[in-house]
């Protein structure tokens, strides 16, 4: 035996030290759920029961404000990938350079804080101002998704740059344009389908931020779950626990279906043998 | 008037230019290869054509019409890439249709038109495959039925098979030749392996450094080129420098060699000439009245060939000669004699500057 005695005792102890870190993760993570799960359970008395949940889903403004946020995220998807798609190609395709300077214009949603974002708008679209937004119902509902667009962009923007990495976005316009597609047909018809899964994830991680936004939702007065959430957190007892599991389990579908998307892109981009060797060598 | 004309294009990215007073006219049916090491700007050419890149300076004109400032997807051209680039998201069958429907054939046209493409390169079983289903050489079959289906003007090919191994390069690069001669179609095919250039072409434009160097048959290009570059990056010559003698003759390390025309410079000025390897005999005949003598430095023995190494007067001249079981080829250092014909002796166009 070349290894000394204290190989095998040593090596349980290297392979015990991560697993006891994975172990405090999870309790990290899992007795405040558990927790959660269970006071939210406990409405009657002694008894087990869903009554928090029947109380919650009750509520008309459960409903009105998870509908409101629902359909509010499904436009900031739309609106969010009509203007990052087109975005993300052209800086590709036409100034590659300047990639790095738009990945940071995308990331800046995430060290500039809402509140800015919000007091920005409300300063600048005030109903005095020459873009009276915040004057009328419909125009607040614009610079709702408008912020919430801006929210979502540095995970919008990663996702759909990402997927079209993924793919030579250059010689399949190229193939596209010698076929005689024109651009907008190209970007339709050949790139989105093939940055779909991407579009798809970034889509997914928008709708979990959206959902329960409150800074922006709440100084521009709208009727979403963000402020519900927390207007029932303070006055309700049961109820908040009740609502945190079941944001907990949209969350979570969101982050299932995510990971969908993102089998089905990883197993066509190692399928695809796109990867092609460099023309050099082999002259005369 | 030629079917495609190139004038005067000049291509520039910066300050480097990369493509300089590029001049070629091609005609109806006609298959030209742009041949010439990597970098020397045969895929920018080729793009300039395809308009994927605008000319600096010059025109284009593909069947009368100017299409120096048309948009490619307005050229009607057709486009094989070296990375296949078929459309991962489509069947076989719907990247074949994707030309037709962009341009608004009816159905009922575009259903048996990629079938006819499909059995055309020989994959009419493959219609529901996709991509990443096939092998590269399916791929790049699929992308040339895709290329041709909407009966391009021009078929422009940018080292197809360089992304495939030897054999199906070998078997495809006949199949992409006997297709083009069936549709008769206008044909440009850019590639960096002269066998591949010298075995499909009508002719070869050979480039080096943006420039055409010499544009002709294969035949031509690979007995006679005209310059050093030429000859140096088609087959294997020998440069063999002399000077003018008396009539059609030479003069090299003091003997007289024979030509079958007369230089095109003074007496006594210097020139150059080129031997091939298979064209240089060890043994005297009658159709064989050239003789130099050189020095051994080196056999190599490649089974049915030796190719020997001869030393004379200060060149190399490479010879070619079948292995003999009854003979051992020269050993080092030997001093032999060199027979060739008049016919088989070449003369550079760009004399060696002295
Ligand atoms: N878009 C571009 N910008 C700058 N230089 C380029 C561009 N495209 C090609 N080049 C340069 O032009 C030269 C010729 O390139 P290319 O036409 O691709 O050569 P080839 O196809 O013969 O290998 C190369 O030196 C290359 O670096
Ligand atoms: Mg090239």
């Amino acid at each position: 035996m070349s290894a000394p005695a204290t190989t095998p005792g040593g090596r349980r102890a290297s392979r015990a030290g991560p697993w006891i870190v994975v172990v405090l993760a999870i309790l990290y993570f899992l007795l405040p759920l558990v927790a959660t799960f269970e006071f939210s359970l406990s409405m009657l008395r002694g008894v087990w029961s869903f009554e928090a949940y029947k109380s919650v889903f009750s509520d008309t403004r459960f409903r009105e404000t998870f509908t409101f946020s629902v359909i509010a995220a499904l436009v900031t998807i739309i609106v969010g990938s009509l203007l990052i798609v087109p975005t993300a190609y052209w800086v590709r395709l036409k100034f590659p350079k300047l990639r790095p300077l738009v990945e940071f214009i995308t990331l800046l949603p995430l060290v500039i804080p809402p509140i800015v974002l919000v007091f920005g708008y409300l300063r600048l679209y005030n109903s005095s101002s020459f873009l009276p937004f915040t004057g009328s119902a419909n125009g607040t509902y614009v610079l709702l998704i408008f912020g919430y667009v801006v929210l979502s962009m540095p995970y919008m923007y990663r996702a759909v740059d990402t997927g079209m990495a993924a793919i030579d976005i250059r010689t399949l316009t190229e193939a596209g344009e010698s076929l005689g597609a024109n651009r907008i047909t190209v970007l339709f018809k050949v790139i989105l389908p093939n940055v779909r899964a991407a579009v798809l994830s970034g889509a997914f991680l928008s709708f979990a931020i959206v959902i329960g936004e409150f800074v922006l939702a709440s100084l521009l007065n709208q009727p979403a779950f963000g402020p519900y959430l927390a207007l029932v957190g303070t006055h309700k007892a049961y109820e908040p626990s009740a609502l945190a599991m079941i944001a907990f389990a949209v969350t979570w579908a969101c982050m299932g279906l995510l990971q969908l998307a993102g089998r089905k892109r990883t197993a066509r981009r190692v399928a695809a043998p796109l990867a092609v060797k460099p023309n050099q060598g082999s002259q005369a | 008037m030629s079917f495609l004309s190139i004038d005067g294009v000049v291509k520039s990215f910066g300050p480097t230019t990369v493509v300089k007073d590029f001049d070629l006219r091609v005609e109806r049916g006609e298959f030209v290869s742009f041949l010439g090491p990597s970098g020397c700007g045969k895929t920018t050419m080729l793009r300039m054509i395809a308009g994927f890149e605008r000319p600096s300076a010059g025109r284009i004109v593909i069947d009368g019409e100017d299409v120096t400032d048309l948009a490619a997807s307005r050229r009607r051209i057709g486009m094989v890439f070296q990375a296949y680039a078929l459309f991962p998201n489509l069947s076989v069958h719907d990247n074949v249709a994707f030309g037709l429907k962009v341009a608004g054939r009816p159905k009922r046209e575009i259903g048996p038109r990629v079938e006819e493409m499909l059995t055309l390169v020989g994959l009419p079983h493959l219609s529901n495959r996709y991509p990443y289903q096939l092998s590269g050489g399916q791929q790049q079959r699929v992308a040339l039925a895709r290329a041709l289906a909407p009966s391009p003007r021009v078929l422009l090919l940018d080292e197809p098979l360089s992304a495939l191994d030897a054999k199906i390069r070998v078997s495809l690069r006949e199949q992409i030749r006997a297709l083009q001669r069936e549709l008769g179609i206008t044909t440009i095919f850019v590639t960096h392996d002269q066998e591949e250039a010298l075995s499909m072409s009508d002719r070869i434009a050979v480039m080096s450094e943006g420039r055409i160097q010499q544009c002709a048959t294969p035949f031509e290009i690979y007995n006679r080129p005209s310059t050093r570059f030429v000859a140096g990056f088609v087959g294997t010559l020998s440069l063999i420098d002399g000077v003018r003698a008396e009539g059609a003759g030479a003069i090299v390390d003091g003997t007289r060699i024979e030509l079958s025309e007369t230089p095109p410079v003074a007496e006594g000025a210097p020139l150059t000439l080129t031997l091939r390897p298979e064209a240089v005999k060890l043994e005297p005949s009658s159709d064989r009245p050239n003789r130099l003598t050189g020095e051994v430095r080196d056999a190599h023995f490649m089974g049915s060939v030796v190719r020997l190494d001869v030393h004379v007067a200060g060149s190399s001249v490479l010879v070619d000669t079948f292995n003999r079981s009854a003979v051992p080829p020269p050993a080092r250092g030997e001093r032999i004699d060199l027979y060739f014909a008049p016919a088989d002796v070449g003369l550079l166009a760009d004399r060696p500057q002295t």
